[in-house]
């Protein structure tokens, strides 16, 4: 799935900006709230739906971690 | 006569706040010291007959027409070369005075042909004004003499003509290639009577340095340079003010007319941002508006490999408006979306984002400022608070070092180009950052102090290496920190910067520049007075591009080189309306004035005032839009003026993409190549025929007036209300000012604006509001826009397109001076003759390891893709880098540049793509396809002519 790698290489690369932040949890947070402000819902859902996938392994540690801390607000209302 | 008659005050006006009073023929007049006899007699209305003297040019005093009487000196000083003093008693006119001008007069006019009646400037010339005033009525001398009646005329240039016969060596020509272009293509050549002008060394126009910017043309008194369009039309009759369409300069015009019949371009000498000058784009390449290839009449048509059906405005646009209507309801309310272009108006942009966000019911819109300054509109938002930058052009009359980086000003930005030169041949010290040895970095009497060479995508180790020097060697401005900027910020950023890895000798290895010469830059940039940031695309179109702004933003600060006249962080944008595309809310997750659309009290806002309610989700931004498309999401189009098949990233992945989708509607001026992909073309207006705004790189918003009627009989906003009345959701503005009447209501900083205000002040540079109600042409003056300034951290992050033995070359990418992006305009115009085709620059190392000799076809292949072009090997470039542009189609720049992008934006990074260069014989394959392809297109609108014909 060629979008599948493409959302992760560009969440790995807010990942990585944010990982230069001496704070964890702002670091995390930060990471989140991008993705919730600037990705649209078909982008958000799609990480979402496929964390399992094997592209999704490359996942940046800082990723995963603003998906687990904030799942239920980048999860896109039902439309 | 010209209908906007503009007042020649002779010199220039001086900038004493002391003021001196003096009489002249009677009159008192008072102004400020310095300002010659000349010009104080203007100003109190008197005329003192002049040649050589304009007032856009320092005062000469060769012609000696101007000459005056002051009681109690001797002799006949020059009006224009004599400062007026406390207390002088002048006369202009008197029966001495006029003797000797009619003898001057008389001797100019022995060497000068005798046909004013079929001369091109006839009614338009100052020799013939001048030989009036003075009252010639003979010329003794006669032709039998020695004279330069027959010299021959230079018609190299397309655009003008020089006829020396008629030349008076006034030296107007040469003074203003020097002063107002600083480009010395022009020189006298020879003495006395023997003198001439002369381009390059006894040249044809076409052969010297000269780069038509056309400010010799304008300060010619007589016919001798002379605009090809008005020997063949004629002198005009009618002028309207408007602003120019090409770059983020956005120069004031004068559009001069024989009824509706454009005849000339002239700068406006009142143009706040250009003030009276231009450069061969804005000048001259404007032919294209009434080219033969412009498409008056709308289509349609099944599928792309139909012919083209010419149909009525009403069954085109019924026929869109069905069709998004169907892609909705089949996939979704997300499923369609617009693009805009940075060549549309504010109101234009404006109202196609309202038609998405109304209308289609979702925020799927998003503008070209994706694929150039979108990382600004970010770094800029995230450290000084607002998506802009913060000086006016004026600013750089007081700046002290100029640091230009990732951008090429005297190509990109001409007319701003030449204000960089003025303040540099003033004094000022400049250091540029750039792969490529720019103009800017050795010309005429401007040499920078500091050239540094990095790699292409290093753009964040250096400038943090520049905050390490800073920081470390104590040159931080404390106080202006202290007062202006947030604590914490500032102390973890200046324990971030200042770690061992961050030093000029940490990072040269990745930067390639040494360590001495950045450091000797930092030390300049921090103390070397007012320090101003100039950058371009050459910061944004990185996969860090945002971090780069960012890092601009921080140096800014840290040296308190911010809220004030000289300073300053500016973006130099690259289309005439970038700033305001982005200022009404082409993006997808922000609505007019950049609020976000997450935030619940403006789309409350927007909401109530346009009567629907909000999608509460930011949409798709360009690049997603194609990914959606090949995914099977994403169905619709309506592009505004865009070109996404030849300027976006690779090439065959956006090809894939709209091939994938089912409507899309393309309205443009021309069949591009984006429009040969779709079902429905709705012809555009070029900002010739219509009203509305633009806000250029200094957020100076500035009105495009209507020259002419539309050749397809609607203006661009009148289409998109059109479009969205038939998909149900009603639009009714009888003039382009009653959108901006809505901009103002519901932007507050915009609440200032209106025509009647824009009419008022000439232009106004937003924030116009209440607070400041004729603008701000500096901002953050007393605090920035988000109250403290917040310094980001910015680490480097390597870029993922990397060179390896397969692809062992940088490809980077930009634009220059003749053309403009992706060349609908300028490529149907006379420009070509300067550049006819995209080559490949390559240092001589890489061309003699391949093979190559200058001229050669070569094949450059990435990652994404092959395309050929010529080579041009020279040293321009770095070892290990090459570079070309973007202007022709047929080229497949974008065919190479890849789909990286910028973290924050998606701006792509057209900036850095590894590629291998090779010797070929053919074409690439892509180019095989892309013109077979552009013959079928062709043909399938040809048909559409065909079969319409009654």
């Amino acid at each position: 799935m060629k979008s599948l790698a493409h959302l992760v290489q560009m969440a790995n690369q807010i990942a990585a900006f944010h990982a230069a932040l001496p704070d964890h949890t702002e670091a995390v947070n930060g990471v989140a709230a991008h993705l919730r402000r600037f990705w649209e819902p078909r982008m958000r859902a799609t990480l979402l739906d496929h964390l399992d996938d094997p592209a999704c392994a490359a996942l940046h540690p800082l990723v995963r971690e603003a998906i687990d801390t904030h799942a239920d607000d980048l999860r896109p209302a039902p439309r | 006569m010209t209908a906007i008659h503009e007042i020649d005050f002779g010199t220039p006006a001086s900038e004493s706040t002391t003021m001196v009073s003096l009489t002249i023929d009677g009159i008192p007049v008072t102004v400020p010291a310095g300002t010659s006899l000349m010009r104080a007699a203007a100003e109190a209305g008197i005329a003192v007959p002049k040649l050589c003297a304009t007032d856009s040019l320092k005062a000469f005093g060769s012609c000696r027409l101007c000459l005056v009487q002051v009681d109690g000196r001797r002799g006949f000083p020059a009006s224009c070369t004599t400062p007026a003093e406390q207390g002088m008693t002048v006369h202009t006119q008197n029966g001495k005075l006029a003797e000797l001008r009619r003898g001057v007069m008389e001797l100019y006019i022995s060497d000068h042909p005798l046909d004013c009646l079929t001369c091109a400037a006839n009614g338009d010339c100052e020799l013939q004004d001048m030989a009036g005033a003075v009252g010639l009525r003979e010329v003794r001398y006669g032709y039998e003499g020695a004279n330069h009646l027959k010299a021959e005329k230079d018609t190299s240039n397309p655009y003008f003509t020089f006829d020396p016969a008629k030349c008076i060596v006034c030296s107007r020509c040469v003074r203003a290639c020097e002063e107002i272009q600083g480009t010395f293509a022009l020189t006298i050549d020879g003495r006395g009577f023997q003198s001439v002008v002369s381009p390059g060394q006894l040249e044809a126009f076409m052969e010297s340095e000269c780069v038509s910017c056309g400010a010799c043309v304008q300060a010619c008194p007589t016919a001798t340079l002379m605009d090809n369009s008005v020997i063949a039309a004629g002198t005009p009759d009618r002028a309207v003010v408007t602003t120019c369409a090409y770059c983020g300069v956005g120069c004031a015009f004068k559009a001069e007319l024989r009824g509706s019949e454009l005849v000339r371009m002239t700068p406006y000498k009142d143009g706040k941002a250009n003030h009276g000058h231009s450069c061969v784009k804005g000048r001259f390449a404007w032919g294209y508006a009434t080219h033969k290839d412009r498409i008056t009449t709308p289509m349609i048509r099944k599928s792309i490999q139909d012919p083209w059906k010419e149909v009525s405005w009403e069954e085109a646009i019924a026929y869109a408006a069905a069709e998004f209507k169907r892609l909705q309801g089949q996939y979704g309310r997300a499923s369609v979306g617009a693009i805009t272009s940075s060549r549309c108006s504010n109101e234009e942009t404006y109202l196609v984002q309202k038609l998405v966000r109304a209308a289609f019911g979702n925020n799927n819109v998003d503008t070209c400022a994706r694929v150039c300054h979108s990382p600004t509109g970010y770094g800029l938002k995230q450290t000084l608070g607002e998506s802009a930058g913060t000086q006016d052009f004026d600013s750089i009359r007081a700046t002290d070092v100029m640091f230009v980086i990732g951008a090429n000003p005297t190509d990109g930005h001409p007319v701003f180009g030449s204000a960089m030169k003025r303040r540099l041949r003033e004094g000022a010290r400049l250091i540029v950052a750039d792969p490529r040895t720019i103009d800017l970095v050795r010309t005429p009497h401007v040499e920078a102090a500091y050239h540094l060479k990095l790699r292409p995508g290093t753009n964040v180790a250096l400038l943090t290496a520049l905050a390490h020097v800073i920081v470390t060697e104590g040159l931080v401005a404390e106080t202006f920190v202290r007062e202006r900027c947030e604590g914490p910020s500032f102390a973890q950023w200046r324990e971030f910067v200042a770690r061992p890895e961050h030093s000029p000798e940490a990072t040269e290895a990745v930067t390639g520049v040494p360590a001495a010469e950045l450091r000797g830059a930092a030390r300049l940039f921090a103390t070397g007075g007012n320090a101003a940031i100039y950058y371009g695309l050459g910061v944004t179109e990185h996969s860090q591009g945002s971090t780069s702004v960012m890092a601009i933003a921080n140096l800014a600060m840290a040296t308190g080189n911010i809220g004030r006249e000289g300073v300053g962080v500016n973006p130099l944008r690259g289309q005439n309306n970038v700033q305001g595309s982005c200022d009404m809310g082409s993006f997808p997750h922000e609505l007019p004035g950049y609020r976000h659309v997450l935030d619940e009290g403006p789309r409350a806002l927007f909401g109530q005032a346009w009567g629907v309610e909000l999608e509460p989700e930011p949409g798709l931004r360009i690049p997603n839009m194609f990914d959606a498309a090949l995914e099977g999401s994403f169905k619709g189009l309506y592009l505004e003026g865009e070109d996404i098949a030849q300027s976006d990233p690779n090439t065959q992945h956006v090809t894939a993409a709209l091939e994938a989708m089912e409507c899309i509607v393309v309205q443009d001026l021309f069949l591009n190549e984006t429009a040969k992909f779709a079902h429905v073309f709705l012809p555009g207006s070029s900002f010739l025929e219509k009203d509305g705004t633009f806000t250029n790189a200094e957020r100076r918003i500035s009105r495009v007036r209507k020259v002419m009627p539309p050749l397809a009989g609607k203006e661009d906003w009148q289409v998109t209300m059109d479009l969205s009345n038939a998909l149900g959701y009603p639009m009714h503005y009888a003039h382009p000012s009653e959108i901006m009447d809505e901009i103002a209501r519901l932007t507050p900083t915009f609440h200032g604006v209106s025509y009647d205000r824009i009419d008022e002040l000439g232009s106004i540079q937003w924030p116009c509001n209440d607070e400041h109600p004729t603008g701000t042409p500096v901002m953050h003056q007393q605090e920035f826009v988000r109250g403290k300034g917040r310094f980001m951290l910015t680490e480097y992050v390597a870029t993922e397109e990397r060179v390896n033995s397969r692809f062992p070359l940088i490809l980077t990418t930009g634009r220059i001076l003749s053309q403009y992006n992706v060349g609908a305009q300028t490529r149907r115009t006379a420009n070509v003759e300067w550049h006819e085709e995209d080559r490949l620059e390559i240092h001589p190392h890489d061309a003699e390891d391949r093979g190559i000799k200058d001229g050669d076809w070569v094949g450059i292949v990435s990652r994404a893709g092959e395309t050929t072009l010529r080579a041009r090997v020279t040293e321009r470039v770095q070892p290990g880098v090459v570079y070309t542009t973007f202007h022709h189609p047929e080229s497949g720049a974008n065919v190479i540049t890849t789909e990286n992008s910028d973290w924050a934006t998606n701006c792509p990074e057209y900036k850095v793509t590894a590629v291998q260069v090779t010797p070929v014989f053919g074409t690439s394959e892509w180019q095989a396809r892309f013109r077979q392809f552009t013959k079928e297109q062709l043909s399938l609108l040809a048909q559409a002519h065909w079969e319409s014909r009654p």
